[in-house]
């Protein structure tokens, strides 16, 4: 059994007001994602991400094709009783105080009072909102309002964990602290599907992707199967490299530039890099960085969404 | 998270889910606090309470009609104040969750479209009834300091207004499942209005002379709720009597007509796709 599987999803939307066309926004989705895994869905604005994410949580209804979570069909409140939903942009009941909104959803989820009373103190705690606990959610800023959302993402103790933008509206350091919770999910066997733009974050964290451009799906698989992780280049920055030193080096450089008080070099080979490095240092050329450069998501992402944009 | 509490989220200790009616009541619940956390609800609660304080002011220029006007401007006042909370609130109840895009957390949890409505509805029924319950104190406070002695019939009247609510509350659900709360808000009025006239209607046909306008009377007549089978405010100050069995025909008609508009109102919101 997949912890999610759809066949066919599409999702066509009725748009214009007086001459009225189908917009195909979903276009024949198929999709299997395993237990315990984290799974990416990634895509440019209006790719289809968030379509496919409503059509799984039941909040529109698809044009055609059909879609299971944990093997059951998406109104059986079976499968709603074990999964969890962060919304892109979280917005809830503002009159609620942070620890009201998880107790009410708490109830939902069927939880005794003092369940939902210790789930509560651990979920705020653990999103580091214990001090808001009692504040009105009117008052939380966009990143307290994001941390709340995946604490009630959690409450019932999910198997499956839907995230729509994950890393939206927090610092660098709430960055973090996500990616470490999606992390601890997955180690507990909690399943993670989430959605980003933040393609570094992807790349960290999902063992699978799936790539959506306009509605359609281009690619779905793992990382290492989808983008090529031998090495491309090397990136050297080096100081004191003078125009007499670079010609007496001469073709070997792959690219040059100066970049400020250094100079840019780039290599194809690594016994390339090798030579050139030795005979530079013996030259008096101080080394300041190197990095090894391999095909990243983005560069993968952009590539696919450009060849899909001329097609 | 530990890895004994990760232990514990991979072995789902899970509840069973919260039983059908317990979740109605949860929503409910919850809707209620959002208003009466809404502080639109206490200026019209204190504003109607000022009205019905103002009517003492009324009654003493009023040469022996001074209780009169009280009990009449007492009635009036928590019907329109009723009136207004019914609509402006209860037709913001639903489409304000989908503008706000709050549903967006509700929904994927374990409760259905229907459940979550019907919580809502009842959630602004319990409110109606708070409300009514505190203009209904101050206007029996208000006949105690002039020293008029307890008249029950009033009740029966503020429970017919109550009915009525009730089944205002419903068409305004109704609406506010398929358009905007603005809308939703003059839909729900325009029903009210005409909801005063269907009787009128039906004799439309009899004064203006046409041949479809019968047919489309006839529906309306039929479609909207007669409001009138509600309003007894005359009869209760005039000290006529109001007989156990109209309260009887009326409840049994504003639950019938709340049931039919309930069921419509889940069949739509049951089948529309959220923004």
């Amino acid at each position: 059994m997949h912890a999610i599987e759809t066949r066919g999803l599409t999702k066509d939307y009725v748009v214009g007001s007086f001459v009225r066309k189908k917009k195909r926004a979903l276009d024949a989705l198929d999709l299997e994602v395993e237990g315990g895994e984290i799974f990416g869905l990634i895509g440019p604005n209006g790719a289809g991400k968030t379509t496919t994410l409503k059509l799984l949580m039941g909040l529109i209804f698809p044009s055609e094709g059909e879609a299971r979570i944990l093997g059951m069909p998406l109104d059986d409140p079976e499968m709603k009783q074990q999964i969890g939903y962060l919304p892109e942009q979280p917005y809830f009941y503002d009159y609620l105080t942070g620890r009201e909104l998880l107790d009410y959803f708490g109830q939902l989820f069927g939880l005794s009072r003092e369940e939902r009373s210790r789930r509560s103190g651990e979920l705020l705690e653990k999103v580091g909102m214990s001090d808001a606990a009692d504040v009105p959610l009117r008052k939380y800023s966009k990143g307290m309002s994001q941390r709340i959302g995946i604490a009630q993402a959690l409450v019932n103790r999910p198997r499956l964990v839907f995230l729509d933008e994950p890393m939206s509206g927090l610092d660098p350091l709430g960055r973090r602290e996500m990616s470490l919770l999606i992390r601890e999910l997955r180690e507990t066997g909690v399943t993670v599907f989430f959605c980003s733009h933040i393609l570094s974050d992807v790349e960290q964290l999902c063992d699978r992707v799936a790539i959506l451009n306009r509605g359609r799906l281009v690619e779905s698989g793992r990382l290492s199967g989808i983008i090529d992780l031998s090495l491309r280049s090397l990136e050297v920055v080096v100081e004191g490299l003078t125009p007499d030193i670079q010609s007496r080096i001469g073709g070997s450089l792959l690219l040059s530039r100066p970049l400020g008080a250094s100079s840019h070099l780039s290599f194809r080979d690594r016994e390339e890099c090798d030579r050139t490095l030795r005979l530079l240092l013996e030259n008096g050329v101080r080394l300041v960085s190197l990095n090894p450069v391999k095909e990243t998501l983005e560069d993968y992402f952009i590539r696919q969404v450009n060849a899909g944009g001329t097609e | 998270m530990n890895a004994v509490a990760g232990r514990e989220v991979a072995a789902g200790s899970r509840a069973e889910g919260a039983p059908v009616l317990r979740k109605i009541a949860y929503v409910a619940l919850n809707t209620y606090r959002e208003t009466v956390r809404d502080k639109v609800l206490y200026n019209l609660v204190l504003f109607a309470l000022l009205m019905i304080g103002s009517s003492y002011a009324l009654g003493a220029i009023s040469v022996y009609q001074e209780i009169k006007i009280i009990k009449d401007l007492g009635l009036a006042s928590i019907s329109i104040f009723g009136m207004v909370i019914a609509i402006f609130i209860g037709t913001g109840l639903v489409s304000k969750e989908i503008d706000k895009r709050t549903l967006y957390g509700i929904l994927p949890k374990p409760i259905s479209r229907s459940q979550f409505l019907l919580g809502k509805y009842f959630g602004l029924c319990l409110t109606l009834l708070v409300n009514v319950g505190v203009m209904t104190m101050g206007l029996y406070l208000l006949l105690f300091l002039m020293k008029e002695p307890f008249a029950p019939g009033l009740l029966k009247a503020i429970f017919l207004i109550y009915l009525e609510l009730a089944l205002l509350v419903a068409v305004g659900i109704l609406f506010s499942t398929f358009t905007s709360s603005v809308l939703a808000g003059l839909f729900a009025g325009f029903v009210y209005v005409a909801g005063y006239f269907s009787s009128d209607l039906k004799n439309l046909d009899s004064v203006v002379e046409s041949a479809f306008l019968p047919q489309v009377t006839f529906v309306l007549y039929y479609l909207l709720p007669n409001f009138k089978n509600f309003d007894v405010k005359a009869a209760v100050v005039a000290g006529d009597p109001v007989p156990w069995s109209h309260l009887g025909w009326a409840s049994a008609y504003s639950a019938i007509y709340v049931t039919l508009l309930l069921v419509a109102s889940c069949w739509i919101f049951g089948k529309r796709n959220l923004k």
